[in-house]
């Protein structure tokens, strides 16, 4: 066995395998559990229906971020709905002593932000949440996948899963990225050449220079979208980057725990010859700035490009019409133009310090466009704190655009940020699902500096024009 | 299990289109088929969209019949509980998402994954009559147009299949293993 050349992915799972039942999914041991106010209230009440507790609370924790408003955050919610689930995830917390980050705490957060902020993702973990981004966490060298409230019961009730193992693919990127490509086009592109479904029933590991150039934030921003191509998640192997980053966060090993950590983190890579059951490559060369056009996000393209014809991405015809129906676009339109009437930065995809910073690259020295509603926001406390430090809020203020507080806000508009029926919106969170961003809105998925790039202009615009 | 069904003739049917975020805030499991698929199937006005499938009084049925990878996007399981609520037991399409198809055994509903052949077939039947029946078979993995006696069979593991026949559960099986996992834990680096 120990001869046999192993993925990274094999290597992670199988040292978590408890045991593993005849012609059924492996019991799986999870290291760590996150749970947020949406989808664990329900499975508290299993657990109390049960009469049975939590088995390990301290690897679970909880965070508030889906329903949570992104102004004053510090007066009650309005909603009574969203503070009840707010209150459940407290009270569910404190009675069953598990870490808890409400609103307020200077460590709350999307889950998928603060979880490895605070150093709580680790190399060679395995991780779950009630979430399918999830995935976000691949980043770091583990495997960590979205799970259902079922699930979730599950994970508290015994702090293991039950999973069939999925099929692995590799996905290579290598050659010279070009100006204004950041990680999120990157997995754009991927996206929209293996469609919204491609990578159904594998477990993704990202391989290439692209990889290995870049940092842990632009990782994380690639991982979190592979459940948008169907993966169950996606991973990259840990390295001097992934150690750099974890290195002195709160609740990373410290001293001799730490050197014995990193001992261990340095093996988890694919061995050579290790085989996967399907490998893809791309040269990093052929990749533009990326918009979505369409309502799932396989339905892509650079932005220079035109609206394809639903032929040339083989079939679906119907389901293809009935998109660009709803966005009110024409295939063969071009996007570059059209006018925007929301813009939003943030969510677990592009909410880190890096993606505001992109994003004050191109807004510095110019105005917000005055038909643009912009929505900025933080994925935590600490990327606020950061904004705030590095001068980028003086740059936007200075621009017109104000900064809101953390959470998930737009991305799924469960609080009170959600973009109205017919509108555009230029988004870099992950989902352009009909509806998904409000009852009717039309979301075009882009990088930071493709959002930055229409809040200045107010129509859809080539970043590089402005870099 | 023999029933009508319901035809969604549209790929890449997201969760969030099953349930939309804005109705995932409650703290129980109940009510959740009232807003099955909410936005396509009432106007923002509450009245319904009457060109919408489950406006339509001639389709029924215990089963829902979906496009090319079903229950794509989110983790929600209130998805599968709204489906459940609606009243569906069995969802077919010719592709599932992943997630998804977790939740649905967890919650009760059986997925059946046909061939995008038999999954044509079944709509064409749907259409020619919306009355026809198809037949489920769990033990034997077998659905059936009972019409045109056409078959296929469908995948699933003997765990999965063995507790949704006798309505066991994961976690009793975790339960009782207990002894096992804290084993593991206790040798676990992190
Ligand atoms: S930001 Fe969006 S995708 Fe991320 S955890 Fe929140 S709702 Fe989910």
């Amino acid at each position: 066995m120990s001869n046999t050349p192993r993925t990274l992915f094999d290597k992670v799972w199988d040292a978590h395998v408890v045991r593993q039942i005849e012609d059924g999914p492996s019991i799986l041991f999870i290291d760590r559990h996150f749970i947020h106010e949406v989808t664990s209230p329900v499975a508290f009440l299993g657990l109390q229906q049960r009469g049975i507790g939590v088995m390990f609370p301290d690897r679970t924790f909880a965070t508030a971020d889906h329903n949570t408003p992104t102004i004053n955050q510090h007066l009650p919610v309005q909603d009574p709905f969203s503070a009840n689930q707010l209150k459940a995830l407290e009270t569910n917390s404190s009675k069953y002593g598990i870490s808890h980050w409400g609103l307020g705490n200077p460590k709350n957060g999307i889950v998928h932000v603060v979880g490895p902020e605070n150093g709580i993702t680790l190399p060679g973990m395995t991780i779950v949440c009630g979430d399918s981004h999830t995935s976000t966490h691949g980043a770091f060298g583990a495997i960590a996948f979205g799970i259902g409230t079922s699930e979730v019961e599950m994970v508290l009730a015994s702090q293991c899963i039950m999973q069939p193992k999925a099929k692995k693919m590799r996905i290579a990127v290598d050659g010279k990225i070009g100006k204004g490509v950041t990680p999120k086009d990157v997995i754009l592109y991927i996206i929209a050449k293996i469609s919204a479904s491609g990578a159904t029933g594998y477990f993704v590991e990202y391989a290439g220079s692209v990889f290995e150039n870049m940092s842990m934030e632009g990782r994380m921003t690639v991982c979190n979208m592979s459940i948008e191509m169907g993966a169950r998640g996606g991973m990259i192997a840990p390295d001097e980057t992934t150690f750099n980053y974890i290195n002195g966060r709160e609740k990373a090993p410290k001293g001799a725990d730490w050197d014995k950590a990193l001992a261990y983190w340095k093996t988890l890579k694919t061995d050579e010859g290790a085989s996967f059951d399907v490998e893809l490559k791309y040269d990093a060369a052929d990749i533009e700035p990326m918009i979505t056009y369409g309502t799932n996000p396989g339905m892509g393209m650079g932005i220079s490009n035109k609206i394809p014809v639903a032929e040339a991405l083989g079939g679906g015809q119907a389901s293809f019409e009935k998109s660009l129906q709803y966005m009110g676009f024409q295939k063969e339109d071009s996007l570059i133009g059209k006018k925007v009437d929301y813009v939003f930065i943030g969510s677990c995809t592009n909410g880190r310090i890096e993606d505001f910073r992109a994003f004050a690259s191109i807004v510095k020295g110019r105005k917000k466009a005055d038909n643009v509603t912009a929505w900025i926001v933080p994925g935590s406390h600490i990327v606020e704190q950061q904004i705030k430090e590095e001068g980028i809020l003086d740059i936007l203020t200075e621009a017109g655009f104000q900064l809101r507080q953390p959470g998930c806000s737009a991305c799924l508009a469960m609080n009170d940020d959600k973009i109205p029926a017919g509108k555009y919106a230029v988004s870099t969170s992950n989902r352009n699902f009909e509806g998904r961003q409000g009852p009717g809105s039309r979301t075009l998925l882009a990088s930071p500096l493709v959002a930055a790039a229409a809040a200045v202009t107010g129509v859809v615009t080539d970043p590089r024009d402005l870099m | 299990m023999k029933s009508s069904a319901v035809p969604l003739p549209i790929e890449n049917v997201d969760t969030d289109q099953i349930i939309p975020a804005r109705f995932l805030k409650a703290t129980e499991r109940k009510g959740f088929g009232d807003n099955l698929f909410r936005d396509w199937r009432y106007n923002p006005d509450n009245t319904p969209k009457k060109d919408f499938v489950l406006n339509n009084p001639i389709y029924s049925g215990k089963i829902l019949v979906g496009g090319k990878n079903f229950g794509s996007g989110s983790s929600r399981e209130h998805a599968a509980w709204a489906i459940y609520d609606y009243g569906f037991r069995c969802v077919v399409s010719s592709f599932f998402a992943d997630i998804f198809k977790g939740n649905s055994l967890n919650v009760g509903i059986l997925p059946v994954q046909v061939s995008p052949m038999f999954l044509d077939s079944i709509f064409k039947a749907i259409e020619k009559d919306p009355k026809t029946e198809l037949e489920v078979n769990l033990p034997d993995q077998t659905i059936t147009i009972v019409a045109t006696g056409e078959k296929e069979s469908f995948g699933i593991n003997s765990y999965k299949k063995h507790n949704m026949t006798n309505g066991f559960d994961d976690i009793d099986y975790l339960q009782a293993m207990s002894a096992d996992i804290k084993g593991y834990a206790a040798a676990s680096p992190y």
